[in-house]
């Protein structure tokens, strides 16, 4: 099933997050993923960003139904939409002096930074989207993962929109 | 500007929204409202059970097209009205509800008689809110209220604390509101309303299907210039009847499971289905894959987005208010000369139509036969009001035969739990109804089972005075339960069998009147006795448990899986 990010732009009230997240649970959907953030622009507007998946055709009528909601202000699905998705991670990974080099230029070909380091372990911050994450994960896994903590995925359209929906649906389909 | 309390402040922003009946029921969390509510002018009628209340204003709403206002305490008094939220929220009843709550500093400390109503009713109002401020409560309700009855109406939720009642500000009615996220579209697309104009002269069967959105936004005098104006057929959904009338010819009654054949025929053959203000319900439409298979196109115009090609896909979707959008049609219609031409197309069409309902016509007539039958009934009560009434039913049989029997000339005359379906809510909803238009003749049809489902309210109808005729069609069954267990449960009753109290008695306990007719020779003259005894009236009339509501097409099936009598 097509994955969807969704951003939806709200009054900054309480309650709000449980009418929206309310329309999924209702329909039994899982989200994924959810961000959820004071706009820094206008602090009277929050933005949820949302990830899930399901058919087309009832993610848009959960579109129209967030679009009902008296305190939702925009709603966009970036389904058919080229954008920029940055999540953020932090990993504790287990390490001794014999694989420390190593470590470091996997950290470094992803462009993370170490932001802590222990005797036996060092956590590091990687950014990207989602496959560069879960690309990150697998090759620090044989190491041993003590922790770790994933942001949701928050999203933005490109400027220039080259690959528009009908192709990513093409790939998406196949 | 004065300082008031938030219970005055509830008063006078209720009177600046013109209100002038309350239902409710009072209790702990409620009361300062309750004892300002004392010296205002508002009438507030006193309830048997919070349930009621619901009901009761929304059938004052259906009737007036005003919102509906209940006030109730909290904990067991607002959870009691969740039932009729989600009834006024499925059909699109504009109703306020108050509701009291525990004082902000025991809320979440399961303090007595406290409920997370705004929690409990969040999918089932249009919006709620919970007032944390009483500087916040003035504008609240007056957007509670524009909530309510603007775009597709639905219930709006006020949970008020004890002490947001008790503290004080400074007051000033808002005169306006300012929602940046709730903006309906009134007028429709003028460019697909063109192209649905071109859409209809193209077809060969075109067929208007009007749904209780025609009511809502007062379109019925549209709606009928339209239909007349090109002699293109009517057929109306449950919550539909009356917004066309029905002696005219090119009515053809309710669409659905239990629609005419003639009626739901013409769905299967139309080329070109124009929806209006209904929402493609599945009670309406059977199995979507056979539903109007030889529609070349789709027309449906809707205040909701969200209803647009949510079951049905739509080919030209035309958000905006009914009376807007078909004013804007009959215009385009009127300055089309062409669509003269298609009229006698449509006019064989329509001799068509009214072909197949005389091959399978509602019910044939069964003279000599020794028991009341439901179409006697039905028969009687137009008989005896003039067919000048309004009626509300509850659900079951007896509702499907007033939709099919019952010729509803004007719109708001019929009040029916349509899309939620709930037992109880007739006898309120008519007593509602009545408080609304004390002029009017207001009957409520109901059935055993569901007349003792809010029974209690026939003490508010005595209280009060509230002229209200109940008829009940008794036979001694859930009869709907009934009719599918027999039909689609190898005749396996389970549970559908009732014992049913002496209602001549009962009504004389609650201090009305009670009548029972058992043979069809005593139908119209005790019906006339009744109609004629003033206050509130029970009619039990006694009907064979084999009476079934037919032709019915099965739960989920097609229209070629009519069962017939």
């Amino acid at each position: 099933m097509p994955r969807h990010t969704i951003s939806v732009l709200v009054e900054n009230q309480f309650g709000v997050l449980a009418r929206v997240v309310g329309l999924f649970a209702g329909r039994g959907f899982n989200i994924q993923s959810l961000t959820v953030n004071e706009e820094p622009l206008d602090p009277t507007v929050s933005k949820i960003v949302l990830v899930t998946s399901g058919p087309d055709e009832i993610l848009e009528q959960i579109n129209k139904q967030l679009n009902k909601l008296i305190p939702v202000i925009k709603v966009v699905d970036y389904q058919a939409v080229d954008t920029v998705e940055r999540e953020m991670m932090l990993v504790k990974v287990s390490v001794d002096d014999r694989n420390r080099a190593e470590l470091d230029s996997i950290i470094s070909a992803f462009r993370g930074h170490v932001v802590d380091i222990g005797p036996r372990a060092v956590t590091v911050e990687v950014t990207g989207d989602t496959n560069k994450i879960q690309a990150f994960i697998a090759l620090v896994r044989p190491f041993g993962i003590k922790e770790v903590v994933r942001t949701g995925s928050v999203a933005m359209a490109r400027s220039v929109q080259l690959n528009n929906g009908a192709k990513r649906q093409a790939r998406e389909d196949s | 500007m004065k300082k008031l309390t938030g219970a005055q402040i509830v008063i006078e922003s209720l009177m600046a929204e013109g209100v002038d009946i309350v239902f409710g029921y009072p209790g702990g969390a409620i009361l300062p409202t309750y004892d300002a509510l004392l010296d205002s002018k508002i009438r507030h009628i006193l309830v048997r059970h919070e349930q009621g209340a619901v009901h009761m204003a929304e059938g004052y709403a259906r009737v007036t097209g005003k919102a509906g206002v209940v006030l109730v305490t909290s904990g067991p008094g607002a959870l009691n009205t969740v039932t009729g939220i989600a009834d006024a929220y499925m059909d699109s009843t504009p109703l306020v509800v108050i509701t009291g709550r525990v004082s902000t500093s025991l809320i979440g400390n399961d303090a007595f008689q406290e409920a997370d109503i705004v929690g409990v009713t969040r999918p089932c109002t249009k919006h709620n809110y919970l007032v944390k401020d009483v500087k916040d409560l003035g504008r609240i309700i007056k957007e509670a209220f524009y909530i309510a009855t603007t775009g597709r109406p639905g219930p709006v939720l006020v949970d008020l604390p004890k002490d947001v009642q008790q503290a004080q500000c400074l007051f000033k009615y808002p005169d306006k509101v300012e929602l940046r996220g709730y903006k309906p579209v009134i007028k429709g697309n003028l460019r697909q309303i063109e192209r649905a104009v071109d859409a209809i002269e193209r077809s060969s069967k075109p067929l208007l299907y009007v749904g209780g959105g025609v009511q809502w936004s007062n379109a019925a005098p549209e709606l009928f210039e339209l239909a007349t104006g090109l002699g293109i057929p009517v057929t109306e959904t449950l919550m539909g009847l009356g917004s066309f009338p029905a002696s005219h010819p090119l009515r053809l009654g309710m669409l659905g499971m239990h629609g005419s054949y003639g009626t739901n025929t013409a769905v299967c053959h139309t080329d070109c289905l124009i929806a209006i203000g209904a929402r493609f319900d599945d009670r309406v439409t059977g199995r979507i894959s056979d539903f109007a298979p030889n529609a070349e196109c789709i027309i449906h115009i809707d205040i909701d987005p969200s209803s647009i090609s949510k079951n049905v896909k739509v080919d030209i979707p035309i958000v905006g208010d009914i009376k807007n959008v078909l004013s804007d049609m009959l215009r385009i219609v009127k300055s089309r000369e062409s669509l003269a031409k298609r009229k006698p197309v449509w006019a064989k069409w329509h001799e068509q139509i009214l072909q197949w309902h005389r091959e399978k016509p509602l019910y044939e007539r069964r003279d000599g036969v020794s028991h009341i039958t439901p179409v006697q009934v039905i028969e009687e009560l137009h008989a005896v009001t003039k067919g000048d009434c309004i009626i509300a039913t509850d659900v079951g049989q007896h509702q499907m035969w007033v939709a099919q029997l019952f010729p509803f000339e004007r719109p708001r005359s019929l009040l029916t739990s349509g899309g939620l379906g709930t037992m109880g809510y007739g006898l309120p909803a008519g007593i509602g109804a009545k408080l609304a238009a004390p002029d009017r003749t207001v009957v409520v049809v109901s059935g055993d089972g569901s007349i003792q489902m809010n029974i209690q309210e026939l003490a508010t109808a005595v209280e009060y005075g509230v002229d209200v005729k109940v008829i009940i069609m008794n036979n001694y069954f859930l009869g709907m339960v009934r009719q599918w267990q027999e039909k689609f449960y190898n005749e396996r009753y389970s549970y559908s069998a009732m014992a049913v109290p002496d209602f001549v008695k009962l009504a004389a306990a609650f201090g009305a009147h009670g009548f029972r007719i058992e043979r069809p020779g005593e139908l119209s003259a005790t019906m006339r006795e009744a109609f004629k005894t003033p206050g509130p009236v029970l009619i039990d009339i006694v009907i064979p448990k084999e009476e079934e509501v037919m032709p019915m097409i099965p739960p989920g099936g097609a229209m070629s899986e009519m069962l017939f009598a």
